[in-house]
């Protein structure tokens, strides 16, 4: 039956390219809701205000994303309209909207990001002028120009340019040799991570946006001595600060492969000053966490998505390597975990690979073919299952700890159901909602 | 650059109004867009996407494909997706990249229909527009399309024209309006378009008088009377007073073929209340308090809306404009979407009443159903 679709929804990994996972088409969005969006990001910021300035189509979203944030004091827009493309007034009639709307600010923001959309960019819209001039007439605000821009996705995708616009306003400081910062994260660290146990118990301060509570506290972030991150999404904001502060850059992806893991903790004692401490316990703890996990929940079908772990194909791996049942990943890309995805290729050729937005998708959580035990939203909604791992993009756990919890997490998922409806309806994992 | 907003937000767009008036009707609908719309609507614009699938898609268009004008990736993904699904119908729809390309949707239609054999048709929406004017243009597309002559005439045969969740969202209102048209000796013959099938709908001619719940019928109300000769009356029943003005009205208008507009109906005296949202459904609510010892008018911030207000009403719709309104008139009080709230006068009561198409999901659970003599039990409460 597969077969005779034009564009069927799930492929066996045996089959698939990993270059190309599932070809284009028109796509389907399924009602799980925990990623993040740029709002969610910007809000981010302490006492930051965003200015959104695009259709009302474009604009629809991110004012509903703050309203249900409870953030929409946060949030302001000016709507573009047929006329503003044509007339001549694109960059002036920016500059007003947002000057009539920071004038109604009291106090003002300490900074203001400001959104374009697609159509500025198509329209050659002179950003800098408009920066220029708003900042100009309004020097206590540092202006920042972002953008919302899908369109451009496959060469700048937004969620990357907001994680590199939102460290812009930072100016550079004397360096801290005892401060390490955590770059484009949007929760923080577990403190129980190996990671933050390497840096707190060599007495490093760590500077991480998610955890500033005040604007000055964010303008700190600039004097780290060392920069990490472990979200391939943030590489490029680490980048930008390498240039323009000098600071070096670690990216320790968040890996779930003991090697890998473990090179990470190297790297980072090198780059520290600091002998490299022996993690052989907490890789042990996992292990056996995983056993557990694989003894409680016996042959069940497991499937694994990549809004959950940024490495879908390597949890899949470590999964199966301890005996644990995954049969399905939701995934429309391999990324940079293509290592994985070759050696499950070869290992496991059925395991199947389900393309979250294709349009035959839409029924396929009517449909469930077997009771499973999903670990992310986009996989509880398409396999219709109310055991599950309410996680988004490894949810802050991190190293051979972080396996040890979400193994912990998929053994509750497996004990207790959720109320699959409530959750997945929650816009941004982890953020204030009035739904609740 | 007219319209910037501090605080509110602003209305559903035309692109949620199209999916939002196709979404039962079996058909495919396929919104030209990068990514942006689809989110939108699915998460805040339309409150069946859980319970009912519809086969509602965006067409993922990229950057490069915008720049060199590769119609024929839409046309093609389009078609696999109805070789794949056999939906009813395709709609294809606009969003603000395509109009700043200038795609011509009816040739894509064309395009699309050659190839699947499917009846396609355009919508042109580009995601600048009021959720009403998209709404509305799918509306009447469907009256087009669908409606077929009929020599059959039922006496007390209704249409209700304009019913989607975007101005109805607790959904069990359309369903008290159908009972309250029974109660009052009326039979739905179709309703475009909540709980109604495209095979329900083509027997649309079949009625005497059409019922205008929203701005977005309007269309497919002057079609019907243009080909069929079906007056239409526009008003939603809130309230025990008013729902029997309207019932007398559809009387009326069955018999003498005239068109009539009882929520435009003004002229009461007692304590001022402004009412702000859609025009019929703040209209009818107007209407009932003038009934009932209140003197109210509407503010509708949604275009297009002046044959369904009465003289003198305010279609502001920026920020600014709004609460320089609102301060001239002073009233009492204003019954409005609860986002409304922080641009009321100080001293306003402000008497909340969510409306989908502005403030989403945010109080989706505690959306009234208004219909006949709620509405009266709701504003005791309320006040």
């Amino acid at each position: 039956m597969q077969q005779e679709l034009k564009k069927p929804p799930f492929v066996c990994i045996g089959e698939a390219d990993a270059e190309c996972l599932f070809p284009t088409g028109l796509e389907y969005n399924p009602p799980a809701r925990g990623m993040w969006n740029i709002v969610q990001m910007g809000m981010l910021i302490p006492g930051a205000h965003q200015v959104y300035c695009c259709a009302q189509g474009c604009l629809r979203g991110v004012v509903m994303t703050a309203a249900e944030m409870n953030a929409i004091d946060r949030l302001s827009w000016i709507s573009l309209t047929e006329e503003d493309m044509f007339n001549g007034t694109l960059e002036q009639s920016i500059t007003d909207g947002v000057s009539e709307i920071v004038e109604q600010l009291d106090p003002h923001p300490p900074v203001v990001l400001l959104f374009l959309s697609c159509m500025h960019l198509f329209a050659g819209c002179d950003f800098d002028a408009v920066i220029s001039d708003l900042s100009a007439a309004f020097p206590d605000i540092v202006f920042v120009d972002c953008y919302m821009t899908p369109t451009m996705r496959e060469s700048v995708p937004p969620v990357v340019q907001t994680c590199r616009q939102m460290y812009t306003p930072l100016m550079p400081l004397p360096k801290n040799p005892k401060a390490v910062g955590l770059v484009g994260h949007d929760r923080p660290t577990d403190e129980n991570s190996e990671l933050m146990r390497m840096l707190r118990g060599a007495g490093f301060a760590v500077r991480d946006l998610t955890l500033c509570r005040t604007y000055e506290e964010y303008l700190q972030l600039a004097d780290a001595s060392l920069n990490l991150t472990y979200i391939p999404t943030a590489q490029s904001a680490g980048e930008m600060l390498r240039e323009r502060f000098d600071t070096p850059l670690l990216y320790l992806p968040n890996c779930f492969d003991a090697d890998g893991i473990l090179d990470n903790y190297r790297r980072l004692s090198e780059a520290l000053g600091i002998p490299c401490p022996d993690f052989s316990a907490e890789m042990q703890a996992a292990a056996q966490a995983l056993d557990d996990l694989k003894q409680e929940i016996g042959e069940m079908a497991v499937a694994v998505d990549y809004t959950a772990v940024t490495r879908p194909f390597s949890l899949a791996e470590l999964f199966l390597q301890h005996g644990i049942n995954v049969k399905y990943i939701v995934a429309d890309t391999v990324g940079e975990d293509a290592d994985a995805f070759l050696r499950l290729k070869q290992s496991h050729p059925a395991l199947r690979i389900y393309a979250p937005a294709n349009v035959n998708m839409l029924h396929q959580h009517a449909h469930p073919a077997e009771p499973v035990l999903a670990v992310g939203q986009k996989a509880a909604y398409y396999f219709a299952t109310d055991h599950f791992v309410d996680l988004i993009l490894n949810g802050g756990y991190y190293g051979f700890t972080g396996i040890r919890y979400i193994a912990a997490l998929t053994a509750e998922a497996y004990r207790t159901p959720k109320d699959r409806r409530t959750v997945l309806r929650h816009k941004g994992y982890g953020c204030a909602s009035c739904l609740l | 650059m007219k319209h910037a907003a501090r605080i509110i937000p602003c209305y559903a767009a035309d692109s949620s109004g199209a999916c939002s008036a196709l979404y039962e009707l079996g058909g495919m609908t396929v919104v030209h867009d990068a990514s942006g719309c689809n989110s939108t609507y699915a998460t805040f614009d339309e409150p069946r996407w859980w319970d009912t699938q519809s086969m509602t898609y965006i067409s993922a268009l990229t950057e490069l494909d915008a720049i060199l004008g590769n119609d024929e990736k839409l046309i093609a993904d389009a078609a696999d997706a109805a070789a794949d699904q056999k939906p009813r119908f395709i709609a294809v729809c606009g969003s603000p990249m395509p109009m700043m390309i200038g795609v011509d949707f009816d040739a894509v239609a064309y395009e699309i229909e050659q190839r699947t054999g499917i009846r396609t048709f355009a919508l042109h929406t580009n995601g600048m527009h009021s959720y009403t004017e998209g709404a509305a243009e799918a509306f009447r597309c469907i009256a087009e399309e669908y409606v077929r002559a009929s020599d059959t005439k039922k006496k007390n045969g209704v249409n209700l024209l304009g019913a989607a969740p975007l101005d109805f969202g607790n959904l069990n209102t359309v369903q008290s309006i159908r009972a309250w048209l029974a109660e009052n000796g009326f039979e739905t013959v179709s309703c475009f378009a909540m709980g109604d099938t495209l095979e329900t709908i083509a027997h649309a001619a079949e009625a005497s008088v059409n019922l205008v719940l929203s701005q977005s019928g309007l269309a497919a109300a002057d079609y019907l009377y243009e080909a069929f000769g079906i007056p239409y009356v526009c008003g939603v029943p809130y309230g025990s007073a008013f729902s029997a003005v309207l019932a007398d009205a559809l009387r009326t208008a069955a018999e003498n073929g005239t068109h009539a507009y009882p929520c435009t109906q003004r002229g009461g005296s007692g304590k001022t209340v402004t009412v702000i949202g859609e025009a019929v459904s703040a209209g009818s609510i107007a209407a009932q308090l003038n009934l009932t010892g209140y003197q109210a008018n509407v503010i509708c911030p949604l275009p297009h809306a002046e044959t369904l207000l009465a003289d003198g009403e305010s279609d502001a719709f920026a920020e600014g404009d709004l609460a320089r309104v609102l301060l001239e008139m002073r009233p009492d009080a204003v019954i409005a979407d609860p986002l409304y709230r922080f641009i009321l006068p100080p001293g306003t009561q402000h008497i909340g009443l969510p409306h989908s198409a502005f403030s989403g999901r945010c109080y989706d659970k505690i959306i009234p159903d208004l219909t006949g003599r709620r509405f009266d039990g709701w504003l005791r409460e309320a006040e």
